[in-house]
């Protein structure tokens, strides 16, 4: 089996959200990059049990974006991975991200490919399904488990109020979030390991190359106007603001 | 030209997501002068509910009425989609960025060879920019599509439907070059968690964090969420020690949630927490620690202790609502 897990690069999680003066771009000094905690915690853990599973498994790792994104690549490749892979391309929309997986697999032939659910910093939760669409693969959307038996895919997927237990064969382009797996710490000799597998660069496909989309600006939340306190004892005045003000109730 | 809206059903019961997609559709429409067309995919033992989509905008219902699209699924879905949309030479098509929404948007939009946006939460301004959530609720971006067609997904919970009295059209519409040999998936069980609402859907959501200190104090949580039809959710610790089941986890690795009203109780407010829950219209702290950061994302809130305030605020609610 041959498997591929897409990796993205993103802000921390706690990083101070701030833009340029000109509210165009995202203001990236002093900003810690990790790797999206869907791709690493979930996509690809579950793709390296798969791989301790079945030995025989040949696991890749991709991302779209420059060379900075390349430590990120080595970080996750310290966790699992046979060989990584960066297309050069700085991506602003899905579609671009998509069309520049695609390319490369369609090059490459995998039977699984793995997302996160989304990425924390744009939150589309759409590369995963637009690649399966290019691909005219079946895609199951947010698993919480994954299970193969050499033959057969059995995905748990959440629902509204619930789950969905389905089965499906190979290809499959499965997109990953808690529950999947447990996640792992890098130990010295995976490091010491993600520093020689091999990396390689690869050219964006023309299609990738323009957005569909265009970002105007960007702003930050206006600021709550403050909390409004209520003694505790006066719970009555709470039901009261929560009817009469905020007509929530 | 028409809009088209997924309006996503499970046996003849709409979400209530798709609902107000097709409220929000029929806004975007009315500004156009143009109508609202809903695909419903899948048999249905109500009919009724049909045509009753008129009240939330749709003019037109295209049903198609087969069984082996009962279960979702998102190529299948996408496949009948694109040949539809392609027939009626449409330009836009909607659904909201639910679960199934999530999948089937940008599978539709590789297929169909439209622009995608995901996760919008207004109409598009004077400059056709539509305003999206982006770094997890921290911050809004202004966005605008190049392409002529577009496949949008709208963030649920944004739009307040306001239901009127008309009756939409009902056609059958079958698809001619998508069929059941087509299908790849097989859905072998659906699981359906307890719970009053689901919490996605819920529109007060009443949420307990470690300062409950364990499961056996989650009794006043459960009859707060009774009393005011709320669904019930949790903090990520509350969830990994095994307190309460981990589909009610909410925040950067669990749900994201936007209820008219959130109610925090013992939750610290951690900006992981607060990724999953600041797009709620009121948030509701209460918390011993006059420090919690939550407190700064909130709209009202009570300095106490938990096992006090929360037993009286039932009671307060229950007298407002005359329940004795
Ligand atoms: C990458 C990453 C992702 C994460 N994702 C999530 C996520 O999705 N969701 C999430 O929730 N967390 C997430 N976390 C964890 C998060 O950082 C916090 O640790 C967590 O939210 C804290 O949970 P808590 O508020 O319940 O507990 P605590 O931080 O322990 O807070 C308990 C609160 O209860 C109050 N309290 C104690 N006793 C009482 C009482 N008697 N009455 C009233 N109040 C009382 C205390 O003052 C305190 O504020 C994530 C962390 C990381 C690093
Ligand atoms: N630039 C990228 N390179 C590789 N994979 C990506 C990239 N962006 C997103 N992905 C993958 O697609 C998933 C969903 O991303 P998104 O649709 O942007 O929310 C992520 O969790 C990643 O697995």
């Amino acid at each position: 089996m041959k498997i591929l897990v897409c990796i993205s690069k993103t802000a921390d999680t706690t990083a101070k959200i701030a833009f340029t003066p000109d509210q165009k771009s995202f203001l990236e000094t002093g900003v810690q990059f990790i790797i999206n905690p869907y791709d690493e915690w979930y996509a690809l853990v579950r793709a390296v049990e798969l791989k301790e599973q079945y030995p025989d498994t040949v696991l890749h790792l991709i991302t779209v974006g420059g060379a900075d994104a390349e430590p990120i690549l080595r970080k996750a490749l310290a966790i699992g991975g046979d060989a990584a892979f960066r297309v050069d391309l700085q991506p602003i929309s899905i579609e671009q991200v998509a069309l520049s997986i695609a390319a490369h697999v369609k090059q490459e032939g995998y039977d699984l490919i793995f997302t996160g659910k989304e990425t924390i910093d744009y939150n589309g939760s759409g590369v995963g399904g637009y690649l399966a669409g290019l691909l005219d693969w079946p895609f199951v959307s947010l698993a919480t488990r994954f299970d193969y038996n050499g033959q057969t895919a059995t995905v748990e997927r959440e629902i509204e109020g619930g789950r969905e237990i389905c089965e499906a064969s190979l290809p499959l382009v499965v997109s990953c979030q808690k529950g999947m797996a447990e996640q792992r710490i890098p130990n010295m000799r995976g490091i010491m390991a993600a520093r020689t597998k091999p990396l390689q660069v690869l050219a964006a496909p023309p299609e990738a190359q323009q957005p569909a989309i265009s970002i105007d600006h960007f702003a930050l939340p206006p600021k709550k106007s403050g909390v409004h306190l209520i003694e505790p004892g006066n719970e009555e005045e709470l039901v009261r603001l929560l009817h009469e003000e905020a007509k929530v109730i | 030209m028409a809009i088209f809206v997924f309006a996503d059903q499970h046996q003849g019961t709409f979400k209530k997501a798709a609902l107000e997609t097709l409220f929000y559709a029929s806004q975007l429409a009315s500004s156009r002068q143009q109508e609202v067309v809903a695909v419903v995919m899948g048999e249905i033992n109500q009919p009724r509910a049909l045509a009753d989509l008129g009240k939330y905008g749709a003019r037109r219902v295209l049903h198609v009425d087969a069984a082996w699209l009962n279960d979702f699924d998102a190529r299948l879905y996408a496949l009948v989609l694109k040949e539809m949309l392609n027939q009626y030479a449409a330009d836009r098509c909607l659904m909201p960025h639910d679960f199934n929404g999530r999948a089937l948007a940008p599978y539709l939009a590789a297929q169909w060879q439209a622009g995608l946006l995901t996760g919008i939460v207004s109409l598009p301004d004077d400059k056709d920019c539509y305003q999206k959530q982006v770094f997890s609720g921290k911050a809004t971006a202004w966005i605008k599509l190049q392409t002529e067609r577009q496949v949008l997904t709208l963030l649920p919970n944004t739009f307040t439907p306001q239901p009127g009295d008309s009756q939409a059209q009902v056609e059958r519409w079958q698809p001619t070059q998508v069929s059941a040999q087509q299908k790849r998936i097989q859905l072998k069980e659906v699981q359906t968690t307890q719970g009053r609402v689901p919490l996605t859907e819920a529109s007060i959501i009443v949420s307990g964090g470690r300062g409950l200190k364990g499961p056996e104090n989650w009794g006043m949580i459960e009859q707060l969420a009774e009393v005011l039809g709320a669904a019930t959710a949790c903090s990520r610790p509350v969830a990994d020690a095994g307190w309460r089941p981990h589909h009610e986890h909410v925040g950067q690795t669990g749900l994201t949630v936007r209820p008219n009203l959130y109610i925090a109780i013992g939750i610290s407010g951690a900006i992981q927490h607060l990724a999953g829950v600041n797009g709620s219209k009121y948030i509701v702290v209460i918390n011993k620690d006059p420090e919690a950061p939550f407190f700064q994302a909130a709209d009202y809130g009570i300095v106490g202790d938990a096992f006090e305030v929360v037993p009286r605020l039932i009671e307060a609610i229950k007298k407002y609502k005359g329940i004795s």
